[in-house]
Protein backbone atom coordinates (compact mmCIF):
# COMPACT_ATOMS: atom_id res chain seq x y z
CA UNK A 1 0.00 0.00 0.00
CA UNK A 2 3.10 2.50 0.60
CA UNK A 3 6.45 2.15 -0.88
CA UNK A 4 8.91 4.02 0.56
CA UNK A 5 12.04 3.47 -2.11
CA UNK A 6 15.31 4.46 -1.15
CA UNK A 7 14.01 7.79 0.78
CA UNK A 8 16.82 10.75 1.14
CA UNK A 9 16.13 13.62 2.73
CA UNK A 10 19.09 17.00 2.72
CA UNK A 11 18.70 19.96 4.69
CA UNK A 12 20.73 23.07 2.86
CA UNK A 13 23.19 22.75 0.69
CA UNK A 14 26.87 23.06 0.23
CA UNK A 15 29.09 22.50 3.31
CA UNK A 16 26.01 23.49 5.75
CA UNK A 17 24.47 20.50 4.34
CA UNK A 18 23.21 18.11 7.00
CA UNK A 19 21.92 14.48 5.37
CA UNK A 20 18.64 13.43 7.57
CA UNK A 21 17.47 10.66 5.76
CA UNK A 22 20.10 8.70 4.49
CA UNK A 23 18.50 6.01 2.42
CA UNK A 24 15.45 4.58 3.52
CA UNK A 25 13.42 1.54 1.95
CA UNK A 26 9.99 0.15 3.65
CA UNK A 27 7.07 -1.10 2.65
CA UNK A 28 4.04 -1.27 4.48
CA UNK A 29 1.16 -3.26 3.59
CA UNK A 30 -2.88 -2.74 3.33
CA UNK A 31 -4.09 -2.60 7.49
CA UNK A 32 -0.56 -3.26 9.03
CA UNK A 33 0.79 -1.08 11.97
CA UNK A 34 4.58 -0.65 11.30
CA UNK A 35 6.27 1.05 14.46
CA UNK A 36 9.35 2.78 13.62
CA UNK A 37 12.28 2.98 16.28
CA UNK A 38 15.40 4.70 15.91
CA UNK A 39 17.80 6.79 18.23
CA UNK A 40 16.64 10.23 19.53
CA UNK A 41 17.84 12.81 16.59
CA UNK A 42 18.13 10.41 13.85
CA UNK A 43 15.39 11.86 11.44
CA UNK A 44 12.63 10.31 12.30
CA UNK A 45 10.22 13.42 12.04
CA UNK A 46 12.03 14.32 8.97
CA UNK A 47 11.56 10.92 7.40
CA UNK A 48 7.51 11.10 8.79
CA UNK A 49 7.30 14.40 7.28
CA UNK A 50 8.84 13.15 3.91
CA UNK A 51 6.00 10.20 3.69
CA UNK A 52 2.78 12.67 4.93
CA UNK A 53 4.29 14.98 1.81
CA UNK A 54 5.11 18.21 4.30
CA UNK A 55 8.00 18.14 3.50
CA UNK A 56 10.01 17.35 -0.44
CA UNK A 57 12.98 13.89 -0.11
CA UNK A 58 16.11 15.19 -1.89
CA UNK A 59 16.12 11.55 -3.66
CA UNK A 60 13.89 8.64 -3.74
CA UNK A 61 10.23 8.90 -3.43
CA UNK A 62 7.22 7.75 -1.70
CA UNK A 63 4.09 5.86 -3.49
CA UNK A 64 0.98 5.36 -2.22
CA UNK A 65 -1.19 2.77 -3.41
CA UNK A 66 0.77 3.61 -6.76
CA UNK A 67 0.39 7.27 -6.79
CA UNK A 68 3.50 9.36 -6.36
CA UNK A 69 3.58 11.49 -3.10
CA UNK A 70 4.22 15.02 -3.57
CA UNK A 71 1.82 17.02 -1.51
CA UNK A 72 -0.65 15.79 1.74
CA UNK A 73 -2.49 12.54 0.22
CA UNK A 74 -6.26 12.87 0.96
CA UNK A 75 -6.02 9.42 2.57
CA UNK A 76 -3.77 10.53 4.58
CA UNK A 77 -3.84 11.73 8.39
CA UNK A 78 -1.14 12.84 10.82
CA UNK A 79 -1.06 13.10 14.82
CA UNK A 80 1.85 14.76 15.51
CA UNK A 81 3.79 14.85 18.84
CA UNK A 82 2.73 18.35 20.20
CA UNK A 83 -0.90 18.09 20.71
CA UNK A 84 -1.50 21.16 22.41
CA UNK A 85 0.49 22.92 19.55
CA UNK A 86 -1.51 21.17 16.86
CA UNK A 87 -5.11 21.81 18.10
CA UNK A 88 -6.61 25.24 17.40
CA UNK A 89 -7.55 26.79 21.37
CA UNK A 90 -9.89 29.51 19.85
CA UNK A 91 -12.40 27.10 19.15
CA UNK A 92 -14.26 24.07 20.80
CA UNK A 93 -13.27 20.38 20.67
CA UNK A 94 -16.08 19.79 17.55
CA UNK A 95 -14.72 22.72 15.80
CA UNK A 96 -11.04 21.30 15.94
CA UNK A 97 -12.02 18.01 14.67
CA UNK A 98 -14.29 19.82 11.97
CA UNK A 99 -11.28 21.32 10.58
CA UNK A 100 -9.79 18.53 8.40
CA UNK A 101 -13.88 18.02 7.01
CA UNK A 102 -14.83 21.45 6.56
CA UNK A 103 -13.10 21.60 2.94
CA UNK A 104 -14.58 17.87 1.97
CA UNK A 105 -17.90 17.64 -0.12
CA UNK A 106 -19.48 16.75 2.46
CA UNK A 107 -23.56 17.11 3.96
CA UNK A 108 -23.82 19.02 7.08
CA UNK A 109 -25.28 16.09 8.52
CA UNK A 110 -22.66 13.82 7.25
CA UNK A 111 -20.08 15.66 8.91
CA UNK A 112 -21.34 16.15 12.17
CA UNK A 113 -22.01 12.42 12.40
CA UNK A 114 -18.14 11.46 11.27
CA UNK A 115 -17.05 13.92 14.18
CA UNK A 116 -19.41 12.35 16.77
CA UNK A 117 -18.21 9.27 16.05
CA UNK A 118 -14.75 10.23 15.98
CA UNK A 119 -15.17 11.40 19.67
CA UNK A 120 -17.24 8.42 20.42
CA UNK A 121 -14.22 6.16 19.13
CA UNK A 122 -11.86 8.12 21.70
CA UNK A 123 -14.57 8.72 24.78
CA UNK A 124 -14.78 11.99 24.33
CA UNK A 125 -18.24 12.70 23.59
CA UNK A 126 -18.82 14.86 26.72
CA UNK A 127 -16.36 17.20 25.94
CA UNK A 128 -17.06 17.98 22.43
CA UNK A 129 -17.89 21.65 23.19
CA UNK A 130 -15.19 22.34 25.70
CA UNK A 131 -12.34 24.30 24.82
CA UNK A 132 -8.70 21.97 24.29
CA UNK A 133 -6.94 23.59 26.77
CA UNK A 134 -9.85 22.54 29.49
CA UNK A 135 -8.61 19.03 28.68
CA UNK A 136 -6.03 17.16 30.23
CA UNK A 137 -3.02 16.10 28.21
CA UNK A 138 -4.09 12.73 27.00
CA UNK A 139 -7.73 13.87 26.34
CA UNK A 140 -6.21 16.68 23.65
CA UNK A 141 -3.81 13.66 22.08
CA UNK A 142 -7.21 12.34 22.15
CA UNK A 143 -8.82 15.33 20.48
CA UNK A 144 -6.02 15.45 17.42
CA UNK A 145 -6.81 11.35 17.15
CA UNK A 146 -9.96 12.04 16.90
CA UNK A 147 -9.58 14.54 14.21
CA UNK A 148 -7.39 11.99 12.34
CA UNK A 149 -9.86 10.03 12.35
CA UNK A 150 -12.63 12.16 11.21
CA UNK A 151 -10.75 12.78 8.11
CA UNK A 152 -11.23 9.16 7.60
CA UNK A 153 -7.86 8.16 6.41
CA UNK A 154 -6.69 5.11 4.81
CA UNK A 155 -3.64 5.21 6.46
CA UNK A 156 -2.44 7.22 9.23
CA UNK A 157 1.32 8.57 10.49
CA UNK A 158 1.74 9.49 14.37
CA UNK A 159 4.95 11.20 14.76
CA UNK A 160 5.69 10.45 18.85
CA UNK A 161 2.33 11.20 19.58
CA UNK A 162 2.57 9.51 23.28
CA UNK A 163 5.88 11.05 24.40
CA UNK A 164 4.36 14.08 26.38
CA UNK A 165 1.80 12.13 28.83
CA UNK A 166 2.70 10.10 31.63
CA UNK A 167 2.97 6.22 31.75
CA UNK A 168 -0.81 5.27 33.09
CA UNK A 169 -2.29 7.72 30.00
CA UNK A 170 0.20 6.45 27.69
CA UNK A 171 -1.11 2.84 27.90
CA UNK A 172 -4.21 3.95 27.63
CA UNK A 173 -3.50 6.04 24.40
CA UNK A 174 -1.79 2.70 23.41
CA UNK A 175 -4.97 0.55 23.78
CA UNK A 176 -6.84 3.00 21.82
CA UNK A 177 -4.52 3.15 19.00
CA UNK A 178 -5.07 -0.94 18.78
CA UNK A 179 -9.17 -0.66 18.70
CA UNK A 180 -9.04 2.46 16.48
CA UNK A 181 -7.17 0.70 14.14
CA UNK A 182 -9.89 -2.76 14.48
CA UNK A 183 -12.67 -0.35 14.32
CA UNK A 184 -11.83 1.49 11.65
CA UNK A 185 -9.28 -0.98 9.95
CA UNK A 186 -6.81 1.81 9.12
CA UNK A 187 -3.41 1.21 8.37
CA UNK A 188 -0.28 3.10 10.57
CA UNK A 189 2.93 4.01 10.93
CA UNK A 190 3.97 4.87 14.27
CA UNK A 191 7.50 6.64 15.30
CA UNK A 192 8.64 6.25 18.66
CA UNK A 193 11.56 6.30 20.71
CA UNK A 194 9.66 3.79 22.95
CA UNK A 195 11.18 0.21 22.61
CA UNK A 196 8.20 -0.93 24.72
CA UNK A 197 5.63 0.80 22.94
CA UNK A 198 6.90 0.08 19.69
CA UNK A 199 6.86 -4.48 20.12
CA UNK A 200 3.36 -3.74 21.95
CA UNK A 201 2.10 -1.99 19.12
CA UNK A 202 3.64 -3.42 15.70
CA UNK A 203 2.94 -5.92 13.63
CA UNK A 204 6.77 -5.17 12.32
CA UNK A 205 9.09 -2.82 13.37
CA UNK A 206 11.81 -1.35 11.42
CA UNK A 207 14.85 0.02 13.20
CA UNK A 208 16.61 2.98 12.15
CA UNK A 209 20.00 4.03 12.35
CA UNK A 210 21.50 7.36 13.05
CA UNK A 211 21.57 10.02 10.76
CA UNK A 212 21.73 9.72 7.79
CA UNK A 213 19.43 7.40 8.93
CA UNK A 214 18.43 4.20 7.29
CA UNK A 215 16.40 0.99 8.35
CA UNK A 216 18.84 -1.14 10.03
CA UNK A 217 16.70 -3.98 10.91
CA UNK A 218 12.95 -5.26 10.02
CA UNK A 219 11.16 -7.08 12.81
CA UNK A 220 7.89 -9.14 12.53
CA UNK A 221 6.37 -8.99 15.70
CA UNK A 222 4.84 -11.98 16.06
CA UNK A 223 3.09 -11.58 19.44
CA UNK A 224 -0.78 -12.61 19.76
CA UNK A 225 -3.88 -10.42 19.33
CA UNK A 226 -5.68 -8.84 20.98
CA UNK A 227 -2.83 -7.52 22.69
CA UNK A 228 -3.11 -6.47 26.52
CA UNK A 229 -1.02 -4.05 28.84
CA UNK A 230 -0.19 -6.79 31.40
CA UNK A 231 -0.55 -10.50 29.83
CA UNK A 232 1.47 -9.58 26.48
CA UNK A 233 4.35 -7.78 28.26
CA UNK A 234 4.55 -10.56 30.83
CA UNK A 235 5.07 -12.92 27.76
CA UNK A 236 9.15 -14.10 27.23
CA UNK A 237 8.62 -13.27 23.27
CA UNK A 238 7.96 -9.98 24.58
CA UNK A 239 10.91 -9.90 26.23
CA UNK A 240 12.92 -11.61 24.21
CA UNK A 241 11.64 -8.72 21.35
CA UNK A 242 12.26 -5.69 23.58
CA UNK A 243 16.13 -6.75 24.62
CA UNK A 244 16.37 -7.63 20.35
CA UNK A 245 15.26 -4.02 19.41
CA UNK A 246 17.07 -2.65 22.60
CA UNK A 247 20.88 -4.27 21.12
CA UNK A 248 20.28 -2.61 17.93
CA UNK A 249 19.85 0.96 19.13
CA UNK A 250 22.27 0.98 21.78
CA UNK A 251 25.04 -0.36 18.83
CA UNK A 252 24.19 2.59 17.01
CA UNK A 253 26.88 5.04 18.45
CA UNK A 254 26.26 8.60 18.42
CA UNK A 255 27.74 9.80 15.09
CA UNK A 256 28.05 13.47 13.55
CA UNK A 257 24.97 15.15 12.67
CA UNK A 258 23.03 13.60 15.15
CA UNK A 259 21.14 16.12 15.63
CA UNK A 260 19.20 15.68 12.42
CA UNK A 261 15.54 16.71 13.88
CA UNK A 262 16.55 19.86 15.78
CA UNK A 263 18.51 21.20 12.72
CA UNK A 264 15.27 19.67 10.32
CA UNK A 265 13.28 21.80 12.88
CA UNK A 266 15.31 25.08 12.74
CA UNK A 267 15.21 24.81 8.17
CA UNK A 268 11.41 24.44 8.50
CA UNK A 269 10.96 27.18 10.75
CA UNK A 270 13.25 29.64 8.31
CA UNK A 271 11.34 28.30 5.42
CA UNK A 272 7.82 29.33 6.90
CA UNK B 1 -3.69 41.51 49.86
CA UNK B 2 -6.73 39.99 48.95
CA UNK B 3 -8.14 40.03 45.47
CA UNK B 4 -11.26 41.44 46.35
CA UNK B 5 -9.52 43.61 48.72
CA UNK B 6 -7.17 45.51 45.82
CA UNK B 7 -9.82 45.25 43.65
CA UNK B 8 -11.88 47.88 45.78
CA UNK B 9 -8.46 50.03 46.46
CA UNK B 10 -8.07 49.87 42.60
CA UNK B 11 -11.76 50.71 41.93
CA UNK B 12 -11.56 53.53 44.98
CA UNK B 13 -8.26 54.73 43.63
CA UNK B 14 -9.34 55.64 40.29
CA UNK B 15 -12.06 57.72 41.79
CA UNK B 16 -10.67 59.12 44.19
CA UNK B 17 -7.12 60.69 42.69
CA UNK B 18 -9.00 62.55 40.82
CA UNK B 19 -11.58 63.95 42.50
CA UNK B 20 -8.89 65.26 44.98
CA UNK B 21 -7.57 67.12 41.89
CA UNK B 22 -10.83 68.69 41.11
CA UNK B 23 -10.96 69.35 44.67
CA UNK B 24 -7.97 71.13 45.33
CA UNK B 25 -8.04 72.87 41.92
CA UNK B 26 -11.41 74.27 43.17
CA UNK B 27 -10.26 75.54 46.37
CA UNK B 28 -7.16 76.64 44.91
CA UNK B 29 -9.33 79.35 42.35
CA UNK B 30 -11.89 79.55 44.39
CA UNK B 31 -9.45 81.93 46.63
CA UNK B 32 -7.36 83.19 44.12
CA UNK B 33 -8.83 84.80 40.54
CA UNK B 34 -6.98 82.96 37.77
CA UNK B 35 -8.43 83.75 34.71
CA UNK B 36 -6.12 80.85 32.56
CA UNK B 37 -7.30 78.15 35.24
CA UNK B 38 -11.25 78.75 35.33
CA UNK B 39 -13.08 76.84 38.88
CA UNK B 40 -14.06 73.01 37.90
CA UNK B 41 -17.71 74.27 38.23
CA UNK B 42 -17.41 77.08 36.28
CA UNK B 43 -16.16 74.24 33.42
CA UNK B 44 -19.00 71.54 34.34
CA UNK B 45 -21.34 74.41 33.89
CA UNK B 46 -19.88 75.23 30.46
CA UNK B 47 -19.61 71.36 29.75
CA UNK B 48 -23.15 71.12 30.42
CA UNK B 49 -23.80 74.08 28.71
CA UNK B 50 -21.76 73.22 25.16
CA UNK B 51 -21.81 69.38 24.86
CA UNK B 52 -25.03 68.10 27.03
CA UNK B 53 -26.45 68.88 24.21
CA UNK B 54 -26.68 72.21 22.22
CA UNK B 55 -23.27 71.14 20.30
CA UNK B 56 -23.52 67.91 19.93
CA UNK B 57 -24.37 67.74 16.82
CA UNK B 58 -22.51 70.01 15.53
CA UNK B 59 -19.38 69.55 16.83
CA UNK B 60 -19.36 66.14 18.48
CA UNK B 61 -21.01 64.13 16.03
CA UNK B 62 -18.83 64.59 13.71
CA UNK B 63 -15.48 64.31 15.55
CA UNK B 64 -17.07 60.73 16.24
CA UNK B 65 -17.48 59.98 13.29
CA UNK B 66 -13.83 60.83 11.69
CA UNK B 67 -12.71 58.84 14.43
CA UNK B 68 -15.13 56.09 13.83
CA UNK B 69 -14.45 56.04 9.86
CA UNK B 70 -10.83 56.20 10.32
CA UNK B 71 -10.64 53.58 12.90
CA UNK B 72 -12.48 51.40 10.52
CA UNK B 73 -10.63 51.83 7.75
CA UNK B 74 -7.47 51.47 9.27
CA UNK B 75 -7.92 48.10 10.98
CA UNK B 76 -9.56 46.82 7.46
CA UNK B 77 -6.12 48.06 5.90
CA UNK B 78 -3.61 46.84 7.90
CA UNK B 79 -4.89 43.61 8.52
CA UNK B 80 -5.70 42.96 5.10
CA UNK B 81 -1.87 44.38 4.52
CA UNK B 82 -0.40 42.22 7.38
CA UNK B 83 -1.40 38.98 5.81
CA UNK B 84 0.73 38.44 2.91
CA UNK B 85 3.22 40.53 5.22
CA UNK B 86 2.64 38.14 7.79
CA UNK B 87 2.68 35.56 5.52
CA UNK B 88 5.49 35.67 2.92
CA UNK B 89 9.22 36.93 4.16
CA UNK B 90 10.34 37.88 1.28
CA UNK B 91 7.63 40.34 1.24
CA UNK B 92 8.14 41.37 4.24
CA UNK B 93 11.64 41.85 3.70
CA UNK B 94 10.87 44.32 0.84
CA UNK B 95 8.15 46.24 2.77
CA UNK B 96 9.74 46.60 5.80
CA UNK B 97 11.90 50.00 4.79
CA UNK B 98 8.70 51.74 3.18
CA UNK B 99 6.77 50.89 6.10
CA UNK B 100 9.81 52.17 8.92
CA UNK B 101 9.89 55.21 6.82
CA UNK B 102 6.01 56.17 6.98
CA UNK B 103 6.06 55.64 10.28
CA UNK B 104 8.62 57.52 11.44
CA UNK B 105 7.08 60.87 9.63
CA UNK B 106 5.51 62.54 12.43
CA UNK B 107 1.81 63.41 11.52
CA UNK B 108 1.85 67.11 11.29
CA UNK B 109 4.47 67.22 8.76
CA UNK B 110 1.90 65.33 6.23
CA UNK B 111 -1.39 67.19 7.84
CA UNK B 112 -0.81 69.86 4.96
CA UNK B 113 -0.38 68.04 1.86
CA UNK B 114 -3.76 65.81 3.18
CA UNK B 115 -5.78 68.99 2.27
CA UNK B 116 -4.28 69.33 -1.34
CA UNK B 117 -3.87 65.54 -1.82
CA UNK B 118 -7.54 64.93 -0.99
CA UNK B 119 -8.60 68.05 -2.00
CA UNK B 120 -11.02 68.75 0.97
CA UNK B 121 -10.75 70.14 4.40
CA UNK B 122 -14.40 68.24 5.28
CA UNK B 123 -14.50 64.59 6.36
CA UNK B 124 -12.80 62.94 3.79
CA UNK B 125 -9.75 64.22 4.38
CA UNK B 126 -9.80 64.09 7.97
CA UNK B 127 -10.32 60.66 7.71
CA UNK B 128 -8.14 59.97 5.40
CA UNK B 129 -5.45 61.70 7.73
CA UNK B 130 -6.45 59.75 10.63
CA UNK B 131 -7.02 56.54 8.83
CA UNK B 132 -3.21 56.38 7.61
CA UNK B 133 -1.87 56.96 10.95
CA UNK B 134 -3.76 54.38 12.76
CA UNK B 135 -2.54 51.64 10.12
CA UNK B 136 0.64 51.11 11.80
CA UNK B 137 -0.23 49.47 14.69
CA UNK B 138 -2.36 46.92 13.12
CA UNK B 139 -0.30 46.56 10.52
CA UNK B 140 2.75 46.14 12.59
CA UNK B 141 1.16 43.47 14.87
CA UNK B 142 -0.67 41.56 12.39
CA UNK B 143 2.70 40.93 10.98
CA UNK B 144 3.88 39.80 14.34
CA UNK B 145 0.97 37.93 15.55
CA UNK B 146 1.11 35.78 12.17
CA UNK B 147 5.16 35.26 12.17
CA UNK B 148 4.68 34.08 15.46
CA UNK B 149 2.42 31.44 14.90
CA UNK B 150 3.38 27.95 15.61
CA UNK B 151 4.25 26.07 12.53
CA UNK B 152 2.99 23.09 14.45
CA UNK B 153 -0.29 24.63 13.58
CA UNK B 154 0.07 25.58 10.00
CA UNK B 155 1.34 22.04 8.98
CA UNK B 156 -1.14 20.66 10.54
CA UNK B 157 -3.98 22.56 8.71
CA UNK B 158 -2.00 21.42 5.21
CA UNK B 159 -1.28 17.67 6.18
CA UNK B 160 -5.15 17.93 5.94
CA UNK B 161 -5.30 19.21 2.77
CA UNK B 162 -6.96 22.76 4.14
CA UNK B 163 -6.41 24.92 1.17
CA UNK B 164 -4.77 28.49 1.56
CA UNK B 165 -7.82 30.72 1.86
CA UNK B 166 -9.03 28.67 4.59
CA UNK B 167 -6.13 28.20 6.50
CA UNK B 168 -6.03 32.09 6.40
CA UNK B 169 -9.24 32.30 7.67
CA UNK B 170 -9.40 29.71 9.76
CA UNK B 171 -5.63 29.47 11.69
CA UNK B 172 -3.93 32.45 10.54
CA UNK B 173 -6.67 35.22 11.56
CA UNK B 174 -7.87 33.68 14.84
CA UNK B 175 -4.15 32.57 15.93
CA UNK B 176 -2.83 36.51 15.28
CA UNK B 177 -6.27 38.06 16.61
CA UNK B 178 -4.97 38.48 20.23
CA UNK B 179 -1.77 40.41 18.86
CA UNK B 180 -3.75 42.17 16.14
CA UNK B 181 -6.23 43.29 18.78
CA UNK B 182 -3.85 44.62 20.70
CA UNK B 183 -2.84 46.63 17.53
CA UNK B 184 -6.64 47.96 17.27
CA UNK B 185 -6.51 49.07 21.06
CA UNK B 186 -2.86 51.41 20.49
CA UNK B 187 -4.46 52.66 17.18
CA UNK B 188 -8.00 53.61 18.91
CA UNK B 189 -6.13 55.79 20.85
CA UNK B 190 -3.93 57.04 18.23
CA UNK B 191 -7.21 57.94 16.32
CA UNK B 192 -8.68 60.32 18.99
CA UNK B 193 -5.01 62.42 18.68
CA UNK B 194 -5.17 62.09 15.09
CA UNK B 195 -9.24 63.72 15.02
CA UNK B 196 -7.77 66.75 17.53
CA UNK B 197 -4.90 67.21 15.04
CA UNK B 198 -6.97 66.98 11.98
CA UNK B 199 -9.26 69.65 13.28
CA UNK B 200 -6.88 71.93 14.21
CA UNK B 201 -6.20 72.22 11.06
CA UNK B 202 -8.26 73.68 7.95
CA UNK B 203 -11.03 73.18 9.88
CA UNK B 204 -14.92 74.16 10.52
CA UNK B 205 -16.19 71.32 12.71
CA UNK B 206 -14.89 69.38 15.39
CA UNK B 207 -13.93 68.88 19.21
CA UNK B 208 -10.23 69.89 17.99
CA UNK B 209 -12.03 72.60 16.40
CA UNK B 210 -13.77 74.31 19.24
CA UNK B 211 -10.97 74.07 21.48
CA UNK B 212 -8.50 75.75 18.88
CA UNK B 213 -10.97 78.80 18.46
CA UNK B 214 -12.07 79.00 21.71
CA UNK B 215 -8.06 79.13 22.20
CA UNK B 216 -8.08 81.68 19.55
CA UNK B 217 -10.69 84.58 20.99
CA UNK B 218 -9.14 83.63 24.56
CA UNK B 219 -12.53 81.93 25.69
CA UNK B 220 -10.66 80.20 27.85
CA UNK B 221 -13.86 78.48 29.84
CA UNK B 222 -15.02 76.85 26.70
CA UNK B 223 -11.59 75.83 25.68
CA UNK B 224 -11.06 73.82 28.98
CA UNK B 225 -14.50 72.08 28.62
CA UNK B 226 -13.59 71.15 25.33
CA UNK B 227 -10.34 69.46 26.81
CA UNK B 228 -12.35 67.76 28.96
CA UNK B 229 -14.43 66.20 26.42
CA UNK B 230 -11.89 64.69 24.50
CA UNK B 231 -10.47 63.22 27.88
CA UNK B 232 -13.68 61.65 28.44
CA UNK B 233 -13.82 60.47 24.79
CA UNK B 234 -10.33 58.84 25.11
CA UNK B 235 -11.21 57.25 28.19
CA UNK B 236 -14.81 56.09 27.36
CA UNK B 237 -13.44 54.51 23.70
CA UNK B 238 -10.77 52.87 25.47
CA UNK B 239 -13.02 51.39 27.75
CA UNK B 240 -16.04 50.59 25.70
CA UNK B 241 -12.66 48.84 23.28
CA UNK B 242 -11.73 46.87 26.71
CA UNK B 243 -15.25 45.24 27.33
CA UNK B 244 -15.49 44.03 23.66
CA UNK B 245 -12.48 42.41 23.94
CA UNK B 246 -12.91 40.37 26.81
CA UNK B 247 -15.63 38.60 25.44
CA UNK B 248 -14.19 38.37 21.98
CA UNK B 249 -10.86 36.71 23.47
CA UNK B 250 -12.38 35.33 26.32
CA UNK B 251 -10.58 31.77 25.00
CA UNK B 252 -7.20 33.50 24.99
CA UNK B 253 -7.04 34.07 28.47
CA UNK B 254 -8.46 30.70 29.89
CA UNK B 255 -5.37 29.02 26.98
CA UNK B 256 -3.21 31.24 28.72
CA UNK B 257 -3.90 30.64 32.52
CA UNK B 258 -4.08 26.49 31.22
CA UNK B 259 -0.30 26.64 29.93
CA UNK B 260 2.17 25.12 32.05
CA UNK B 261 3.96 28.36 33.19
Amino acid sequence: MLEIRHLGKTYGSGERATRAVGDVDLTVTEGELVCVVGPSGCGKTTLLKCIGGLLRPTSGEVVLRGRRVTDPPEEMALVFQDYSRSLMPWTSVRNNVLLPLRHKKLARAERSRLVEEALDAVGLTRFIDHYPWQLSGGMQQRVAIARALAYQPSILLMDEPFASVDAQTRGDLEDLVLSVRERFGVTIVFVTHDIDESVYLADRIAVLTHAPTEVKELIAVDLPSPRDQIATKELPDFARLRAHVYRLIKRERPAAGDLADEEALAATRAET
Amino acid sequence: MSGRAWRVTKIGAEIAVPLAILLAWQLWTASAHQARFPRPTTIAVEFQKLWLFSQFDEHVVPSLERIGAGFAIAVVAGIALGIPLGLSRRAHRVAMPHIEYWRAMPPPALLPISVILEHSIANRQKIAFIAFFCIFPVLLNTIDGIRGIDPTLLETARSYGVPRRARIRRIVLPAAFPQIVAGMRNSLALAVIMMVLSEYFSSTSGVGYVLLISKNTFQLVPMWAAIVLIGVLGYVLNLLFLLVERRVLAWHRGWRAALPD
